[in-house]
């Protein structure tokens, strides 16, 4: 449904031919698509409109580089802005206070407060070994408390007994006294909700606050909320006052936008994620991540994390040579099918990746799994040596010993040479590579027009702190490939392909489709 | 519930109070200072955008409202009705009650959502509506998962008079289904309505437990659900095209019912959602009490997006 923002600047910007510095007018189309793509992820108007101003001070008049498209550099400019905004590291929960240190949640009814304040316990008992104390103050909804203690048993954390009839600032000093006499480090308070931002629960938690006096008061909200969310968050600073902001089900494929417009008005950081039913499902917040979601790029950063983890950089180094070459062989492929089967196999990759849906049906159409991987390998594995460098040798009889070593069959086989010899074809016209139809899949592969040269790289480098891979589709063709060529500078690109048709030619073990 | 009660339309404006309050409001001021200029449809494509109609909608009608009109001096009042009737043209197609088609015996309705929408409340609220049609209602505990939504749904049952088909909670929602489906007929129930579990638009497996429901269903009888209704939270932002489009690929949904547009929310996404999708919108929930389930009307709707009293 989405386009990523990504291809459209590139589809825009790169219709200029000429390079150098960005000027006004490029910015300006591109500001148009940037907009765009940060209303349909739910940031609100206002902080739009802030940051399109600070991007276009930003953008304008910089240099692009000559491996990077003008498309690419935009992207990346807007990304590191949207990080700037949300906060460029990550702000944990703060104890630091005498104990009991009271943690007071606050959100509307229905934003996950309940759940939330239990999963922080059980973050804060297990992972930092506090002893918690948590009390429910909602004394509007009926099983409110009730549900608070059963999540309690479940977490392994103690709920303050419930006594009828108090006012929630009761309940308040009750759980404070019991916190400090027995001893907690901290106490949790979770507050009752309403279903619309009213006059009385502001009032309720203003005064909660004014008594209990939280050293963290965190709103919980629901992170596909739309519009709404500025108001919402700013009421509640201003009325109330908040230190962080706790965002819920980022699970669900919203864009997130509402975590910027939250940070934006309120200038509080996002402290914590809940990504999941579960009760561990409690994260720590990581802006580059949302700032990938916002602008609809999947999370290519922890793709490209684990591609650097997994892949020897030096090997792929000498395949990237290799394929440059022209010398793609079947140890390079496996040596790419491996990689793949170590960055979690096919369903591993896809799960990171943007549009993966249609993907995923695409490819069990095409019978593609991780068996299939596995079986590549095994075929190449029952090859002599002399047989992986020239596969030209592989006749009949040949096939058939492999086949029966392997435990496949000789049509596999076949298949897999045929991947192999349409990869090598288009790894040598590549290595010729100009720009062109084929462009794009150099880019993928690390190779051909994009590849930009050490020095680009260190130019490229000292322009932008920080590094530009991540979370840039289609770039990394232009910005990885020094240090991870071949297979990982080709994953992280399929973020920015279209994938209509087919999957790509490029991804091994996926061959073309019968 | 034959009580005098607010008229609809007052109901509907002071639900919605948020949404005019400030749209309407910001409408006249930048109207009344000025012509109508290619700024001010700017301007008043922002309001629009605000109020979560996204960017496609807000535009159309932004230049709809600009058209024949450039450089004209308008009253706030003008725009305001020209605002309400672009935004009506929109809606009116969507505007189709939930009709009990009386071939069906049970009618069985399929109530679906993400987690905390409202559905729930919604059956609730649904089913005295129908009983007080004077149709037989059945419920069924769907969902299975949420501890409480049995017990809540029970409550609801009692309190109108419906019979509630339930289970222990994490028991299979499907054959759930099934039985309720079975137990209906057996009693001549007219209508059958199903609660299901919430779940997120993009969780693979709980989409296919759903996909399942439907097709243990269709074992009782080829034709259910004869209508699936998707419940959405009107302070969802853009993110309910998604769930509109994913549930309606694997339960087929039939119809929309708009919850919590009493809250802080503006439900200008019901726009969008009616000029991508067409699909009927029932009912629209504006509070928490048994008759705060208000049959959608899409021209009092629009003039309520638009300000206009």
């Amino acid at each position: 449904m989405f386009d990523s923002l990504s291809e459209k600047l590139t589809g825009i910007l790169d219709r200029l031919t000429r390079r150098g510095a960005l000027s006004a007018a490029d910015v300006d189309a591109a500001a148009r698509e940037v907009r765009r793509a940060l209303l349909e992820g739910d940031v609100a108007l206002e902080v739009v409109n802030a940051f399109i101003v600070k991007l276009k001070e930003r953008a304008v008049g910089v240099e692009v580089i000559k491996s990077v498209t003008p498309g690419q550099m935009v992207v990346k400019i807007v990304h590191d802005e949207l990080i700037e905004t949300l906060g460029a590291s990550a702000q944990p929960i703060d104890l630091n206070a005498p104990a009991p240190v009271v943690i007071m949640m606050v959100g509307l009814q229905g934003s996950g407060k309940t759940t939330t304040t239990a999963k922080l316990a059980l973050r804060l008992s297990k992972q930092m070994k506090r002893k918690v104390l948590m009390a429910s103050l909602d004394t509007r909804r009926p099983a409110a408390m009730e549900q608070l203690a059963v999540l309690g048993t479940q977490v392994e954390v103690q709920t303050l007994p419930v006594v009828a009839g108090q006012t929630p600032v009761q309940i308040a000093a009750r759980a404070v006294t019991a916190g400090k006499l027995g001893g907690y480090d901290v106490v949790l308070l979770d507050t009752a909700g309403r279903i619309t931002l009213d006059e009385e629960m502001m009032l309720e938690a203003a005064e909660v606050r004014r008594n209990a006096n939280p050293h963290e008061v965190l709103l919980v909200a629901d992170a596909l909320t739309g519009q709404d969310a500025v108001n919402l968050a700013r009421s509640f600073n201003e009325r109330v006052g908040l230190s962080g902001i706790v965002l819920t089900r980022v699970d669900g494929d919203g864009r997130g936008g509402a975590a910027l417009s939250m940070r934006a008005v309120t200038g509080k950081p996002i402290k914590l994620i809940g990504t999941g039913e579960k009760m561990d499902a409690l994260e720590d917040f990581d802006p580059s991540r949302i700032a990938g979601r916002i602008l609809g790029m999947g999370d290519i950063v922890s793709l490209v994390e684990k591609a650097a983890q997994t892949i020897d950089a030096e090997k792929a180094a000498r395949t990237a040579e290799r394929m440059r070459k022209g010398q793609f062989d079947l140890n390079d492929l496996r040596d790419q099918l491996d990689g793949m089967m170590k960055m979690g196999g096919i369903g591993g990759l896809m799960g990171m990746m943007p549009g993966v849906a249609k993907m995923k049906t695409q490819m069990a159409n095409a019978n593609l799994n991780d068996n299939t991987l596995k079986r590549q390998v095994a075929i190449i594995n029952s090859m002599t040596k002399k047989e992986r460098r020239n596969p030209d040798l592989l006749k009949a009889s040949r096939k058939k010993r492999i086949a029966a070593g392997s435990g496949t069959k000789v049509e596999e086989i076949n298949k897999l040479l045929k991947m192999h010899w349409s990869m090598a074809d288009m790894m040598k016209a590549m290595g010729s590579g100009k720009r062109g139809p084929m462009a794009g899949l150099g880019n993928m592969l690390g190779l051909g027009g994009g590849m930009p040269s050490a020095e680009d790289m260190a130019k490229l480098a000292e322009k932008m702190p920080g590094g530009l891979p991540p979370g840039m589709p289609g770039a990394p063709g232009g910005g990885l490939p020094a240090k991870f060529p071949g297979l990982s500078g080709g994953m992280p690109g399929l973020g920015g392909m279209k994938l209509p048709g087919g999957v790509p030619p490029g991804l091994p073990g996926l061959g073309k489709k019968k | 519930m034959t009580e005098p009660k607010p008229s609809l339309w007052q109901r509907l404006t002071g639900g919605l109070k948020r949404t005019s309050s400030a749209l309407g409001g910001a409408v006249a001021d930048l109207v009344s200072k000025r012509k109508l200029d290619g700024a001010t449809i700017e301007e008043l494509e922002e309001l629009l955008i605000r109020a979560d109609l996204g960017v496609d909608v807000a535009a159309r009608i932004a230049a709809a409202v600009g058209q024949g009109r450039y450089d004209k001096t308008v009253s706030g009042d003008e725009v305001k009705a020209i605002l309400a009737a672009e935004v009506g043209k929109i809606l009116a197609p969507v505007q189709k009650p939930l009709a009990i088609d009386g071939t069906h015996k049970p009618f069985v309705i399929l109530v679906v959502g993400v987690n905390g929408s409202g559905k729930t409340t919604t059956i609730g609220k649904l089913a005295a509506k129908l009983t007080n049609e004077k149709y037989k209602v059945m419920l069924a505990a769907g969902d299975t998962f949420r501890a409480a939504a049995i017990a809540q749904l029970k409550i609801w049952g009692g309190r109108i008079g419906a019979k509630v088909i339930a289970r222990e909670q994490g028991s299979d929602a499907a054959s759930l289904a099934y039985e309720a489906m079975e137990a209906a007929r057996a009693e001549g129930a007219d209508v059958l309505l199903i609660d299901t579990a919430g779940r997120l638009q993009n969780k693979t497996g709980l989409m296919s437990e759903l996909d399942k429901i439907v097709r243990v269903m269709k074992k009782v009888d080829a034709t259910a659900p004869h209508a699936v209704v998707l419940v959405l939270d009107a302070t969802v932002g853009q993110n309910a095209l998604s769930q509109v489009a994913e549930f309606q690929k694997v339960a087929g949904v039939t119809g929309l019912v708009m919850t919590k547009l009493d809250g802080t929310a503006r439900g200008g996404i019901l726009v969008a959602i009616a000029a991508k999708y067409n699909l009927p919108v029932h009912y629209i929930g504006l509070g928490e009490g048994v008759d705060d389930l208000e049959a959608f009307d899409a021209d009092g709707f629009a003039k309520a997006v638009a300000g206009l009293e």
